[in-house]
This record gives C-alpha cells, sequence and structure tokens, in this order.
C-alpha cells in the first residue's frame, strides 16, 4: 500500500492505496466521484477523463499514485456554488448529450481545449475532441456545444479559475 | 397594446409539441451525479469475474479451480458443473418457423464452447481487483474442435457449429407475393426481364458489426430483500423480469428489475444475458449482493453483434426502368446461438425491401445459419438497415444500367403521396408519406444540380480526387409492434405499450411508463406531451420509468416504438385522466359533464366565467371530501395501448463523398437529410438522434467491422482496433424534415430513432461507387476502407479484391458462382460497368 495526499475537486483527501490501482478506480471506488467513469480498456474513449493540475488526462491511462500531491478536477468539481461551468451550460442547451456516458469526459476535454485554443475552428474541435468517444450524438452538437462556450464570455476564463485554484502549475 | 390584450398573451400558453425543449435529464448528466449501474455499491457486495474461452469451439475436458479458490478474498469460483437447474437458460422469443434448430443456451456451458468469449468459470472475491487476479488462476483444459466461422461455408454444413444439432442451418424463411397473394410470380418477371428487360442481378455483403454502447454492461444482483432485486444496464428490464422468472424458478412477483441510467444500447442492450442470469444466480447461491461489470474487450467480444449477411438480390425492370419484380435470397449469421431475437432480425428486413417503391412481383427467403461466433441480434436498424442498404444499391445500379440519373429512377417507382395509404408487396399498409416532397427538399438543400454538374467537371479533367453523390430514399417500418402481427409471426410477446397518470394532491404530475430510456430523451419529449394534453406546466410532470416496481408493465424500449407506441400509452391514459376529472368538475361546478369545455387544464361551463383547473380537481380528489355518488374517488388512470399498424418514417438522403483515386481514401464532404418523421414532438432531440444516427450508418460504411481471424478469435476487439468513430473522422449534418402526419397515432408521430442509421449506409456506399463508375467499378464491400476502395479501381472490371463479392451470375447451371451481370436489352451507358463487361462474355 502507498500512502497519497491530493485535492479532489476542492478537499483535500488521503488514503492508503495499491500501487496499481488507477487514478479512476481511486476516485470511483474510494472517493465515490462515480461522475467519472470508465468506457474502455485501452485510454481510447475518453470517458474517464479530469483535470490534473489544471490540464485534461485520462484517469484510466494513470495510477492514483502518480496523481499524489496534485489537484484533481471532475465533472463533480467543475460548476462553482451551484454555478454550472459555461461549457456544462453549452452542452446542455445544444443538445449535445444523449445517454450521458462520454459526457464527463467529453466536457472536462473541451474546457482543456477551449483553454489552450479560446477561438477554436470546427476542425480545430474536431481533432481536439479526437481522443473522447460518443456513440450516440455523431458529435454534430458536441462541437456546436464547444462552439458555443467558445463564443460565451468567460467559459476559459472560469475554467482557468476554477482549475487553477490551488493547483501546482 | 392594452394591458388586458397583454395579460391574454402571457396567459396564453405556448403549446409544448413542437417546442425545442432543453432536456429534463441534462443536469445530472453533465454534472455527473449519475446512476450507472457501475456506481451501485451495496453492504457486503461481492464481486464477479469472468474467465472466458479463447477458442471458439473447444471441448471443455477439465477446469481446475483450486488455486483461483484458494487466494485471498476470493469467496467462491463456479464452473458450469457447479450449476443447478435454477441458473435457468437464455431465451429466443421468436422462433422463425416450429422446426427451428435452437441450441440449447446455458449462461455457463459444462462441457462445450461454442464461441471464442464464451464464460467457463465466474470468481466472486470481495474487490473486482481481486476477483480478476483469481480468474488468472484458474485452469481451463481444452481439445479444440473444428470452428464453423465463415457465414457461406458454414451454410454447407461443412464443419458443425453444434456437431449434436447434425446442421447449421437453424431456419428458413420465405416470402412470396405469388403465394401470399400480394402480388405476381418474381420468377416470371425475371424470365420476362432476362428476354427482354433489364435483370441486374448482385451479391452484397453486409459485415458483422458491434454496437459499442459506450456504457460497457453492468448487473448488480441484491437476494436480500423480500423481491429479489437486479440492477442492469438494459434497454428492457420488462423482459429479463419475464425471462428470469420463465428460466429460474423465481416467481415473478418476487422480482424486481431496474435499469437506472443507461449508456446508451442501440440494440445491444436489448437482450438477456450469460452475465445477468450467472449473477442472479452467484448472488442466490451466496445470499449477498453481487455485482459484475464488464471490461471493454469482453464487451466486444461477448455482448452481441450485429448484421453478418451475404444478400443475394436480383432486380428485374423493364427497358424503361419500371422494376418488375425483387428476388432477395440472404444468408444470416446467427452466431454461435439463437439470441433473443435472432433469426427474427433478418426476418425484419422481409418487409422492407421493396422500400418506397411499387414493385409488382417480390420473393424473400432467409437462412440463418449457426457459426462459432458471438451470437448476433439487434443493432440500431435490425434487418431494415440491411434490407434498405440492398434495394438502394440495387435502384442505384439499375439508373446505372439505364444511363439515368439515380433520383429520376427512384421517383419512377416510388408510390406517389397521392396512393396513400398504399399496400406494399410485402403486405404492410404504409398509412402515409411524401416522398416528392422530401426529395425536392433534400435536392434544393443539397445543391444537388450544382454538385452534379462539378462531379462531370472532376471526371472530364481526371482529377484524381473524384466527386461521388450517393442517395438513398428510405422508408422503414417501427414502433414495434401490433401484438396481432407479432402473433401471426409467432414472435414470443405483444407489442402494446403501458402508462399511467398520476394527479398528485399538490398538483404536480407523475407519469409511469413502461417503455426504458437510455438516452432517448423520454422525461423531456413525454413532459411536453403531458403539459400539453392535461394543461399542466411542462416543470410539473415527471416521468418514471425503468423499474418494475414502479413501472410494472411494459414492453421496453427499441424500434423506434417509444414515441409512437409508448408515446401514445400516455396520451390515452392522460385523456382518461380527463374524462375523470369532467365527473369531478361538473360536480363541483354543479354543471353537466357535457356542458364543459376543458382547454389549457382547465373545465369551463360554456358561455359562463365559471371553471376549475386540473390540478384543484386532483387536490379535492385527494381529500374526497365531496365527489359524485356514482364514481370511484380519484382522476389517475392507466393505459395500454396496441398499436393497429406498424409506423413509417421514410427520407431521402444526399451525400457528396470525395474519393482520393490514388490513395483510397474517401472524405466526406457534404450529408445533407431531409427526413419525414410526422408530427415533432422535441425538434432538438429529433436533429439529436437523426444526427448520432446517421454516424452509425456512416460508420458501417466506412470504418466498422468486427473481424475474426482464422481460428475464430475476434481480432478487432478492443477500441483500438474496432473503429468507432471520433470526432475527427466526421463532419456536421444539414438536416431538416418534412411533415406528413402518421394517421394511425394522435398526434401523427413517427419514430426516428433508427431512421438515420438505415437511411446513411447504402447512401455512403453509393456515393463511393458513384465516384468511381468511370474505373468500372461497381461495388465495394464495406467497410469502404481505402485498401478496398484503392484495389477496387485497380482491380476495375476483373473484379478481383473486394470485387470478388460484384455481379454474381446466379445461375443454377453455374453453381450460382461468377462475375456475371447479365443485363439484357439494355446497354450499358459507358460499358464500364464491371457486370456489362463481363456478360459479353458469359456465353449467354
Amino acid at each position: 500500500m502507498a500512502r497519497i495526499e491530493l485535492v479532489v475537486d476542492g478537499a483535500r483527501v488521503a488514503d492508503d492505496v495499491e500501487p496499481r490501482m488507477l487514478l479512476v478506480h481511486y476516485l470511483r471506488e474510494s472517493l465515490g466521484k462515480t461522475g467519472t467513469v470508465i468506457g474502455c480498456d485501452t485510454s481510447n474513449c475518453g470517458a474517464c477523463t479530469v483535470h490534473l493540475d489544471g490540464r485534461s488526462v485520462k484517469s484510466c491511462n494513470m495510477l492514483a499514485v502518480q496523481a499524489d500531491g496534485c489537484e484533481v478536477t471532475t465533472i463533480e468539481g467543475l460548476a462553482t456554488n451551484g454555478q454550472l461551468h459555461p461549457v456544462q451550460e453549452a452542452f446542455h442547451e445544444c443538445h449535445a448529450l444523449q445517454c450521458g456516458y462520454c459526457t464527463p469526459g467529453m466536457i472536462m476535454q473541451s474546457v482543456d481545449l477551449l483553454r489552450d485554443n479560446p477561438d477554436p475552428s470546427e476542425e480545430e474541435i474536431r481533432l481536439g475532441l479526437e481522443g473522447n468517444l460518443c456513440r450516440c450524438t455523431g458529435y454534430h452538437n458536441i462541437v456546436r456545444a464547444v462552439q458555443t462556450a467558445a463564443g460565451s464570455s468567460g467559459a476559459t476564463a472560469v475554467a482557468g479559475a476554477s482549475d487553477s485554484a490551488g493547483g501546482t502549475r | 397594446m392594452s394591458v388586458e390584450a397583454a395579460e391574454q398573451t402571457t396567459e396564453q400558453p405556448v403549446r409544448e409539441i413542437g417546442r425545442d425543449r432543453r432536456r429534463k435529464e441534462d443536469q445530472r448528466l453533465i454534472t455527473g451525479r449519475t446512476r450507472w449501474t457501475d456506481n451501485i455499491v451495496l453492504p457486503g457486495m461481492l464481486h464477479m469475474a469472468m474467465v472466458r474461452s479463447p477458442f471458439a469451439h473447444a471441448r471443455i475436458t477439465a477446469v481446475d479451480t483450486s488455486e483461483a479458490k484458494a487466494s485471498t478474498n476470493v469467496v467462491a469460483v463456479y464452473s458450469g458443473a457447479d450449476l443447478d437447474e435454477s441458473v435457468g437458460v437464455l431465451i429466443n422469443a421468436w422462433p422463425l418457423s416450429p422446426d427451428q434448430v435452437t441450441p440449447v443456451h446455458p449462461p455457463m456451458p459444462t462441457d462445450r464452447v461454442t464461441f471464442a468469449g464464451e464464460i467457463v468459470a465466474v470468481i466472486v472475491a470481495r474487490s473486482a481487483a481481486e476477483a480478476r487476479d483469481a480468474a488468472e488462476l484458474v485452469d481451463v483444459d481444452y481439445e479444440e474442435l473444428p470452428a464453423a466461422l465463415d457465414l457461406k461455408e458454414a451454410a454447407q454444413d461443412t464443419v458443425l457449429a453444434h456437431p449434436d444439432l447434425g446442421t447449421n442451418k437453424s431456419a428458413l424463411w420465405v416470402f412470396d407475393s405469388a403465394a401470399a397473394g400480394t402480388g405476381t410470380d418474381v420468377e416470371e418477371a425475371i424470365a420476362t426481364a432476362r428476354e427482354g428487360g433489364i435483370l441486374i442481378e448482385r451479391e452484397y455483403r453486409q459485415q458483422r458489426l458491434i454496437p459499442a454502447f459506450m456504457e460497457p454492461r453492468s448487473v448488480v444482483v441484491d437476494p436480500t430483500g423480500e423481491q429479489l432485486t437486479m440492477w442492469t444496464a438494459t434497454q428492457i428490464p420488462h423482459i429479463v423480469r419475464f425471462a428470469l422468472a420463465a428460466t429460474t424458478g423465481v416467481p415473478e412477483s418476487k422480482i424486481r428489475v431496474i435499469a437506472p441510467d443507461v449508456g446508451g444500447g442501440f440494440g445491444g442492450k436489448l437482450q438477456v444475458t450469460p452475465e445477468e442470469w450467472l449473477a442472479w444466480w452467484v448472488a442466490r447461491q451466496l445470499g449477498k449482493p453481487v455485482k459484475y461489470t464488464e471490461t471493454r474487450s469482453e464487451s466486444l467480444m461477448a455482448a452481441h453483434h450485429g448484421r453478418d449477411q451475404w444478400q443475394r438480390l436480383t432486380l428485374a425492370a423493364d427497358k424503361e426502368g419500371h422494376v418488375t419484380g425483387l428476388k432477395v435470397d440472404l444468408l444470416a449469421d446467427l452466431g454461435s446461438y439463437v439470441a433473443l431475437i435472432g433469426g427474427g432480425v433478418p426476418v425484419l428486413g422481409a418487409f422492407m425491401f421493396n422500400a418506397i417503391y411499387k414493385f409488382p412481383a417480390y420473393h424473400f427467403s432467409m437462412q440463418s445459419v449457426l457459426t462459432n461466433k458471438a451470437w448476433t441480434d439487434a443493432y440500431r436498424g435490425a434487418g431494415r438497415p440491411e434490407a434498405t442498404f440492398g434495394i438502394e444499391r440495387m435502384m442505384d445500379e439499375l439508373a446505372h444500367e439505364l444511363g439515368e440519373d439515380p433520383l429520376v429512377v427512384r421517383e419512377r417507382n416510388w408510390i406517389t403521396h397521392e396512393e396513400f395509404p398504399f399496400t406494399s408487396i410485402a403486405g404492410l399498409e404504409y398509412d402515409s408519406g411524401n416522398y416528392e416532397a422530401a426529395t425536392a427538399m433534400a435536392k434544393e438543400m443539397f445543391g444537388y444540380d450544382e454538385l452534379r454538374e462539378e462531379q462531370r467537371r472532376r471526371r472530364e479533367s481526371n482529377d484524381p480526387v473524384q466527386l461521388g453523390i450517393g442517395i438513398s430514399t428510405f422508408t422503414e417500418m417501427c414502433g414495434l409492434a401490433p401484438s396481432r402481427v407479432l402473433g401471426s409471426l409467432d414472435y414470443g410477446a405483444g407489442g402494446w405499450e403501458h402508462a399511467s397518470v398520476r394527479m398528485l394532491a399538490t398538483g404536480t404530475v407523475e407519469v409511469v411508463v413502461g417503455v426504458s430510456a437510455h438516452g432517448q430523451g423520454h422525461e423531456t419529449a413525454f413532459s411536453q406531451i403531458v403539459a400539453d394534453r392535461l394543461g399542466v406546466p411542462f416543470e410539473s410532470v415527471e416521468i418514471l420509468h425503468g423499474d418494475t416496481q414502479i413501472s410494472h408493465k411494459g414492453l421496453d424500449t427499441y424500434g423506434s416504438r417509444s414515441l409512437v407506441v409508448g408515446g401514445e400509452a400516455v396520451i390515452k391514459a392522460a385523456d382518461k385522466v380527463i374524462d375523470k376529472a369532467r365527473r369531478y368538475a361538473a360536480h363541483m361546478l354543479e354543471a353537466n359533464p357535457d356542458d364543459l369545455e376543458f382547454t389549457d387544464g382547465r373545465f369551463a361551463v360554456a358561455g359562463t366565467d365559471q371553471s376549475v383547473g386540473i390540478s384543484e380537481i386532483a387536490g379535492a380528489a385527494f381529500a374526497s371530501h365531496d365527489y359524485p355518488d356514482d364514481i370511484e374517488p380519484g382522476i389517475d388512470a392507466d393505459a395500454t395501448y396496441d398499436p393497429v399498424n406498424f409506423n413509417y418514417p421514410h427520407g431521402t438522403h444526399l451525400c457528396a463523398v470525395e474519393v482520393d483515386t490514388e490513395t483510397g481514401q474517401v472524405t466526406l464532404r457534404k450529408y445533407t437529410c431531409v427526413d419525414d418523421v410526422g408530427q415533432v414532438v422535441n425538434p432538438l432531440i429529433v436533429d439529436g438522434q437523426i444526427h448520432g444516427g446517421l454516424v452509425q450508418g456512416i460508420a458501417q460504411a466506412l470504418w466498422e467491422e468486427a473481424v475474426y481471424d482464422d481460428s475464430g478469435t475476434l481480432v478487432s476487439g478492443s477500441f483500438v482496433d474496432y473503429l468507432v468513430p471520433t470526432a475527427a473522422d466526421t463532419i456536421s449534418f444539414d438536416t431538416a424534415t418534412t411533415t406528413t402526419l402518421a394517421t394511425t397515432n394522435t398526434l401523427g408521430t413517427k419514430g426516428v430513432g433508427e431512421a438515420g442509421t438505415i437511411a446513411s449506409t447504402p447512401c455512403i456506399v453509393n456515393g463511393v461507387v458513384d465516384a468511381l463508375r468511370s474505373f468500372g467499378v461497381d461495388d465495394v464491400q464495406m467497410p469502404c476502407t481505402p485498401e478496398r476502395v484503392w484495389l477496387a479501381i485497380r482491380s476495375g472490371s476483373e473484379g478481383q479484391g473486394t470485387m470478388a463479392a460484384a455481379a454474381p451470375h446466379f445461375d443454377e447451371a453455374t453453381g450460382m458462382q461468377g462475375q456475371t451481370d447479365r443485363t439484357a436489352g439494355a446497354d450499358g451507358p459507358t460499358g464500364g460497368s464491371a457486370g456489362t463487361d463481363d456478360a459479353e462474355g458469359a456465353g449467354r
């Protein structure tokens, strides 16, 4: 067992974990952060995407021990004080989700994409989301949602604020 | 504007039906407040892992579980020999004939595995990780058996998937228009066309696909309550409960099945699964809650697959391009078991090969075949995409032979809008449609004529990147299904649907539905319907579903049935509420019930200012201090609705694809579709269903295939190899609707869940072939990978590589083999089609 201490969605947590435990299993099973889900075994689908120190990572693709000392933001920590993140708002507004299983990862990746590129073209959005699979929407409305969030004031600013607070970057 | 007028305006309720309401479902899903089955944790819960066969077909000679059993935190290990009768069996609900060959489908076999991925042992441990670790320690001895893998070879019975059954042929299902009295004899039509008309013979491959829903299947069973409870990632909680009761000996009244949040299905979760049955048995055995969640590779390997057919098609036409007959001969791969719907899936296609056309003669035969591969069942469209692909490819071939625009040839043969209701050659009555209107709008939006002109220019200039224009004009039968029709087809259940409307004392409304959503947006759409019907706010309506303890009666969600069947049940229940409330209102207003008008949620006495709202009536009914003597207190109501007919959405889809003739790469440039789904309840949801459906259909055309190697191992067993498209592979779509109301339900709605998938596959392949016509290509097998396209271009009329499947010669005398398209009477416009060229030397 290895001792880890980290901040998840603004709360300081510490646990003894098996060194082989994946971050996504730690989030789901140890912390009950079931908003983050698992869709594949090969890091293709991106359903488990979270932010680690403000940047998107596939939480099935790293060990919990690698997150020691880091700040993790999951879909459950994205809204602040009951106020949805602009990307969350845009996904709702643009009907960018159906079953919703890919949605947490898709939203977290979109936030990261907009941080890198606040005004992306459609092609840049599509390439930026290439690591996240959705089987329901055909991506059409997901692209619209990211465009909408990019156009709404504060999308990137809020993302930056919520993710960098207390972060190590 | 006067004050009065302004007030009137604000009081005027906005009609909910047709409004682009944002979904009620979203709030939880975008904030991670979700209830997927795998999220469920119960006190003392144990975890299961499966040991699966690496062999397609093998005898199990020994299973040594001792080392696994000895592992720390392992609670139990079971192999097939440990099971008893109470494990039950997996059912086939649709035997196609009394003599259908149906292997017994045990949840875990004792002596023989029949596909790679079949379960041979179950580990139960305190954690999922420990269960998986211990699964590695189970030692299974196999004696490998020859495996029936190739569909055509399996149909010859050279190697048997189940040696004890003596054949791989499961069922032969035939429809003949002459025998059924719906039309004439197709053989006569073919003979006539052979003499002086046009005869097109083609063989097409419907590759095997995997539904690949994003949420892996998961099941939790809690045996500790009075009712045994199963949470399962399923589309069909009611059918699962029925099948558990029917096969495991537990009374139905002791079973509660819950489908909580379910992450997509697309037919892939329309199943009763070995994993569910084993979890049920293990939990009962141990008296403890258990959970099993599959990995993605297990899901791809062992959840059911879809499609997988060879289609041999013969289309007869006169010289003017009027189709005179269609003959369809299918081989359908069942995999190693006959699944819940199983061979019924290709049979659903039997009614759709004739599509939107007026064919005078039609013959359909389907042979289902057992092989040693994963079992197949419904995948989005289920039989209808296969049929639509076949006929829409053939209509393009006919147009090519005639040298005419494919849309013109289609219009010559389709049912005109004045001809509805129209009884099809397959015996269905299409209630409504307007193919002309949808096509005209699609052509306009697409810029059809301009793109044809560009195509001509690029052909003439030998542009290395050729432009292809793909067309698909489709209809489908959905809204499954009239129970009597299902009975006549020997299906094991009905097709009705149930709903309850409960008027709560404080003014809100609970609606219980039997259909079970997994991404469709039922909560939003049904709320809109109820809000309009009862005149209550959209926000006041709560839709409850997916739990047999709440929704005791239903037949679940598949076949684009939820709105057109389930929604109609909701309307009928709401109308009963209004009828009951009318009696209360009359009593409260001291009026005659017949003198009351119900508008926007209020009963008013005609010609007076006296009125009472339905919520007030609900409150009065709750108190029941004062109500008419001759009625039962309360205004809640239930309704069960059995549809009178299937439901026939249609549409015209057009695409432009660019094909790089040097690399074989196909790039989507434009996709335009106009769908007629009748009354649209929520345009946002309809558009979303179309978008997602399109991409699944396009993925069949271009990317996806479940590939087995020569030993029966699924080589596309992860998302690295099974190419579910990404955002970067796809484009934005131009969608629109025309509205021809369905005449068989109250609102005039038509199903939309499968439309995009059904239409888009042939649209894309027609586009790819259209781009390559000048190279003598008349088919590219799906998925149209760069390699296949490149080979098709290079092999041209020789019909090598992927062309091997094209244009065979269906003649007994030549062994039904060959590359000949015997097109009599009509010279190919370019002489460049593979079939036409070969026909010259075929010695006819």
